[in-house]
């Protein structure tokens, strides 16, 4: 049948039960990491698993974070991340995680533990339809209930998981099943008649794009997520350079352009630069590539339609492309692909001049207004100011990860991802809770890199657990705590929409956080003077093999700037007081 | 406006959950779903009939390319082809109701397939519309009971959804 796995014709297929198969099957497609946490369920894996050395099995505090670190590992390296949870509750506590990883297409595969199949359906202990539980919100997902199908099934969660549009499956295998014994055979191949991605990109419609390129008067090139996961960030500086045209990335993009090149324009979006939101809205060509324009990326899309422009955008998924905007020219097609499809086609255009010398300086006064500009105070702590200091301070090369709320936002508008795959955060769930899993999983696909957490108060404690796991295994990560006593995000948008009233978004009984630090074996430190900033960051960092939790007291009340306020338009942001007045002509 | 949609999908159990779910989840309209196993056991074929603009159809079409079970996906209204539907209806056949649900479905070239004492069950084939009009043509109050299976296509002539 052309539906199932090719079996290789092995001759000396080996008898072994299914837990001992699932191992294999991991060491087959070379897993290093899986992050786990065992139950009745999984038992017989886990017991597989203490008998082999192939891969490393790291035991997390919480599913959730097993799942987040799993994510985490497969964003920073490009390898299909994997996590092992149990029936249940195990099943139930992953799912935040497959969700996260479902919205921003990372490539997982999450094998959960199932009831004995003669169970299924009986209420039985510790049962959950984990299928139908996770269907939303995975790339596809199988329940094994046959221990032959165990090994076929494994090799097409790979396959389906990395290739095109990437995303988690989970693998749901009973108990009943790991114990049977069947013949193991690693399929080498996966045919599926009903799954075929397109990679390569329509060449008519590749040359259209070009001389479309070619002739704008007022460019833009758009890059996100797709262009990291596609590892296509060589191809487009290429282009990028060749054009000399503006580029921005999204939140999920930063690091595929480098943000310390003249070219770069910054993010755009919701909290986006002023000059790329500018030229995102008055743009005559678009270029999208790997992007999907996200609600918090173009802002009200009758008003981002309300201008002119053409529209190219290369997606892998066809059902991105003109799902929220019309676009001119499409094409399906993989970013490394198809980019290097455009680098050929350029290359023999006669002419490859491009007129931009009038936009550029329109871009430049855009610039002007300096729209990430911050008011720098010598008694409180700006995070702003922190983060500009932890991107000195570690040179721009460490992994950074983040919570969600205030301090992702100045993290990705302050720290310059020169690189791709450095910058590690939730944007399509927004996912309080996944900093800390988030750096374990970097700091564990980089041994020896500098790994930076940047999260909130609110948000470390939602997998604060995780300090323990960081102990057990060394991580020599750094927690840098921009801690404003405020649900910041929350308490900003109640005081633009809702006259002050801070419902809720107080934070109260923090922890001490540099005891709690301390309790685990880690080093603790509060930073309260600005004077202080950077020599703290200093020392933090020369404690190469230390995890340390630095606890930045910042100013309470300060906000994010600019901001695209809902159902507002791109270019109608809200600057900081500071780029008004220079808006005003008044600084 | 109102499309069928044929597709062909792996006949694997939770498929057909999945496309009920990718319609419920996104909010598409479902105003029939029929599903049955076709002449090569491993392909089940689904018809189904929806109402979107265009762009939610183009959206539709994609989202079900995108399953992973799903092997073809064909919009019968991109090109002629004919629909059918089976409804089972059961009505009063006391009095006055006799002759009438007797004449009735003649006109409408139905077949009564069950006689009791005092009900007809008649069964009709048709186009979506024509089931409606038998009904709006019936005298409500003999209606019992109605059952219908919901509408399946295929396209005309060449036009030939295969794997
Ligand atoms: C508090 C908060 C504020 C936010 N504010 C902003 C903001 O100001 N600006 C902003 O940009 N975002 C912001 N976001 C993030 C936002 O919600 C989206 O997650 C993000 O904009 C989506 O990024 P993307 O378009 O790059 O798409 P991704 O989610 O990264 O999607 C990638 C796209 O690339 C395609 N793709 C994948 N692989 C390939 C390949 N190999 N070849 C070709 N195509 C491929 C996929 O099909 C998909 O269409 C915010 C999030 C939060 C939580
Ligand atoms: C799990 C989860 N719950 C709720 C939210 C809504 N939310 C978004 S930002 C935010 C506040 C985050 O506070 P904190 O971690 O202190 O960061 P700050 O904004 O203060 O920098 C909240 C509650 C969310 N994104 N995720
Ligand atoms: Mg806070």
């Amino acid at each position: 049948m052309d539906a199932s796995a090719n079996p290789a014709t092995e001759p000396h297929a080996k008898s072994m039960t299914g837990a001992d198969i699932v191992v294999a099957c991991l060491n087959e497609e070379k897993v290093k990491f899986v992050f786990g946490y065992p139950g009745g369920a999984v038992l017989h894996i886990y017991d597989a698993l203490y008998k082999q050395n192939g891969f490393k099995h790291i035991l997390v505090r919480h599913e959730q974070a097993a799942v987040h670190a799993a994510d985490a590992y497969s964003r920073a390296t490009g390898d299909v991340g994997v996590a092992l949870v149990t029936s249940g509750p195990g099943a139930t506590n992953a799912v935040t995680g497959i969700a996260t990883a479902y919205m921003d297409s990372i490539p997982m595969v999450v094998i959960s533990g199932q009831v004995p199949v003669p169970a299924i359906g009986m209420d039985a202990f510790q049962e959950v339809d984990m299928v139908g539980v996770t269907r939303p919100c995975v790339k596809h997902n199988f329940l094994v209930k046959h221990v032959k199908d165990i090994a076929p099934t494994i090799k097409k969660a790979f396959f389906i998981a990395k290739t095109g549009r990437p995303g988690p499956v989970v693998v749901d295998i009973p108990k009943d099943i790991t114990a049977h014994v069947a013949d193991f055979i690693y399929p080498k191949t996966v045919e599926m008649r009903s799954y075929n991605p397109i990679l390569k990109g329509h060449s008519g419609q590749i040359k259209k794009a070009v001389k479309l390129l070619l002739g704008a008067k007022r460019p833009m090139i758009y890059t996100g997520g797709g262009l990291v996961l596609g590892n296509g960030a060589a191809e487009l500086v290429k282009l990028a350079k060749a054009l000399n045209f503006p580029v921005t990335n999204t939140l999920m993009g930063l690091g595929g352009y480098p943000a310390t090149d003249k070219q770069f324009v910054g993010m755009l979006g919701m909290h986006g630069t002023y000059e790329a939101n500018m030229a995102m809205q008055q743009c005559d060509v678009l270029l999208a590539v790997g992007a999907r324009f996200d609600d918090r990326v173009i802002g009200n899309p009758k008003h981002f339609a309300g201008h002119k422009r053409t529209i190219i955008h290369v997606d892998v998924d066809p059902s991105s492309i003109s799902k929220r905007v019309k676009v001119d020219v499409p094409i399906v097609g993989d970013v490394q692909s198809v980019l290097s499809d455009m680098l050929e086609i350029l290359a023999q255009e006669e002419n490859q001049n491009t007129d931009v010398a009038d936009w550029w300086s329109q871009i430049n006064e855009w610039r002007g207004i300096q729209s990430l500009d911050y008011t720098y105070s010598d008694s409180v702590i700006k995070p702003q100011y922190v983060v500009q200091k932890l991107w000195e301070v570690t040179k721009g090369e460490a992994y950074v990860t983040s919570d969600v709320g205030q301090h992702q936002m100045w993290a990705a508008q302050y720290y310059k991802f020169d690189k791709p795959r450095r910058w590690i955060n939730s944007g399509g769930l927004g996912t309080m809770g996944v900093g800390l899993p988030y750096a374990m999983g970097c700091q564990f696909a980089d041994k020896n890199a500098q790994v930076a957490c940047v999260t909130g108060e609110g948000s470390i404690q939602m997998n604060i657990q995780e300090l323990s796991t960081c102990a057990q295994y060394g991580l020599p990560i750094k927690v840098i705590l921009l801690n404003n006593r405020y649900l910041g995000m929350v308490r900003q948008w109640q005081e633009f929409f809702y006259e002050n009233r801070y419902s809720e978004s107080y934070m109260d009984s923090l922890p001490d956080f540099v005891k709690l630090a301390e309790s685990y074996g880690h080093v603790g430190m509060r930073i309260t003077n600005p004077a202080d900033v950077e020599g703290a960051l200093k020392e933090a960092f020369d404690r190469k093999d230390k995890f340390v939790f630095m606890d930045f007291l910042t100013d309470q009340t300060e906000n994010v700037f600019p901001m695209v306020e809902n159902g507002k338009g791109l270019s109608e942001m809200v600057l900081s007081p500071l780029s008004t007045s220079r808006m005003k002509g008044e600084a | 406006m109102r499309h069928i949609i044929s597709l062909l999908m792996e006949n694997e159990a939770g498929a057909l959950s999945r496309v009920a779910g990718l319609f419920s989840a996104r909010g598409y309209n479902i105003e029939s779903l029929t599903v049955a196993v076709t002449e090569d056991p491993t392909l089940s074929r689904m018809t189904i009939v929806t109402t979107g603009s265009d762009d939610v159809i183009e959206q539709i079409i994609k989202q079900l390319n995108k399953l992973i079970d799903v092997v073809k996906v064909l919009d019968l209204n991109d090109g002629k082809h004919i629909e059918r539907e089976l409804m089972l209806v059961k009505v009063k056949a006391t009095g006055v109701f006799k002759d009438e649900m007797k004449r009735m479905c003649d006109i409408f070239r139905g077949r009564i397939i069950d006689v009791a004492d005092n009900s007809y069950t008649i069964e009709l084939t048709g186009s979506c519309s024509k089931l409606d009009a038998f009904i709006e043509a019936l005298d409500r109050s003999a209606i019992l009971e109605t059952v219908r299976t919901g509408a399946s296509g295929i396209g005309r002539g060449d036009r030939i959804l295969k794997v």
